[in-house]
């Protein structure tokens, strides 16, 4: 029960995880439930697509696993292209695990670790210093209840909410990534440039013949290692101990 | 022959439990090399970035409204807003264009 004895510093960040998580969870809700029409096409109930949504908190991967199970695509086939499209968590976690406090118990990294998701990762790295695992719980309390529920929504009621309602919910989570990457690169000319290429990059991949064909999940695993290879090797970080001195 | 769907949200799950959970139980401690460092330093910010744009044109149901969500959300973020208020500003962008659009 060590976990959940709350210190001062961990009420905080896990109020302002729950507040950041609102809007994570507004848009989950929206974008979820046209996770739940694939689902309910794919021939699942509305209890298993809430467990399926529940369980993984993964968009795109999701989709595609749906697709797969409607498909009546075997296991194997199944778990593959579930690590491929889902291969960017990998990513994250890397990302994670280089801001997490060397001393942070084995439980908090496991539960953490449910909860990297585009949306919980972005809000979760743009805060300063070591990352609070109360911080994610909030967050994930927030959101990860309303992406679950979202799809089961969907599954059982397919298309009842307006068009229009949800293009406009759609953005929310484009809006948190934008909050995420703008304000450094407003302090940080290469980060600012590195964006604009990667907006570049990305419209190039998604348009150009051949390499559009290739899923949103592969093109985003490809260009994220390729530019972030090509921006360590042309812009290395100082380390932390040395710009101390 | 069907196979179980209970069987297939459990290996979406355990799948994709392992790749977010590894990284983070396996590397305890700070990577000492310099590139990998910076490569870890960069990717949030690239990977975010990518996964914005051209994305952000296709998740509204015209390409103009998405690309004043865009806008909306750099000026706003480049202000200061916190992430409320920018995740809000877009989706309000967003309605508004779709209500006028149409009238063109």
């Amino acid at each position: 029960m060590k976990l959940l004895r709350l210190n001062k510093n961990n009420k905080t960040a896990f109020i302002e995880g729950m507040r950041n998580g609102i809007p994570i969870g507004l848009g989950y809700l929206a974008v979820s439930f046209s996770l739940g029409i694939a689902a309910r096409n794919a021939g699942l109930s509305a209890f298993q697509s809430f467990a399926a949504s529940f369980l993984c908190n993964a968009s795109a991967g999701e989709y595609a696993g749906f697709t797969l199970i409607a498909a009546n695509a075997a296991y194997i086939e199944l778990a593959l292209i579930t690590l491929i499209v889902n291969a960017r968590y990998l990513l994250m976690g890397c990302a994670m695990s280089q801001r997490m406090n060397p001393k942070t118990k084995l439980g908090h990294r496991l539960l953490m670790g449910f909860g990297i998701t585009d949306e919980l990762f972005a809000i979760a790295i743009s805060r300063q210093g070591y990352l609070n695992p109360y911080y994610s719980y909030g967050a994930m309390l927030m959101s990860v209840p309303f992406w679950a529920t979202g799809t089961a929504l969907g599954t059982i009621a397919g298309n009842l909410m307006p068009l229009r309602a949800v293009s406009a919910f759609s953005v929310a989570l484009y809006g948190m990534f934008l909050a995420v990457i703008i304000p450094p690169a407003r302090k940080d000319k290469i980060i600012a440039g590195i964006i604009v290429f990667c907006f570049a990059a990305s419209f190039c991949a998604a348009y150009l013949p051949m390499v559009s064909e290739i899923s949103a999940g592969v093109r985003t695993i490809i260009l994220t290692v390729v530019i972030s290879a090509c921006a360590a090797i042309l812009f290395p970080k100082k380390q932390p101990a040395e710009e101390e001195k | 022959m069907t196979n179980n769907p209970y069987v297939y949200i459990l290996i979406m799950a355990v799948v994709t439990y392992a790749i977010r959970v590894l990284p983070l139980t396996l590397i305890q401690k700070q990577i000492k090399s310099q590139f990998l460092q910076s490569f870890l330093y960069y990717v949030p910010y690239v990977t975010l970035a990518v996964m914005t744009f051209p994305a952000i044109l296709d998740a509204t149901q015209s390409p103009i409204s998405g690309l004043c969500a865009l806008i909306a959300g750099i000026i706003t973020a480049w202000l200061g807003a916190s992430l409320f208020k920018v995740a809000v500003s877009c989706c309000a962008v967003v309605f508004i264009a779709e209500l006028i659009i149409p009238l063109f």
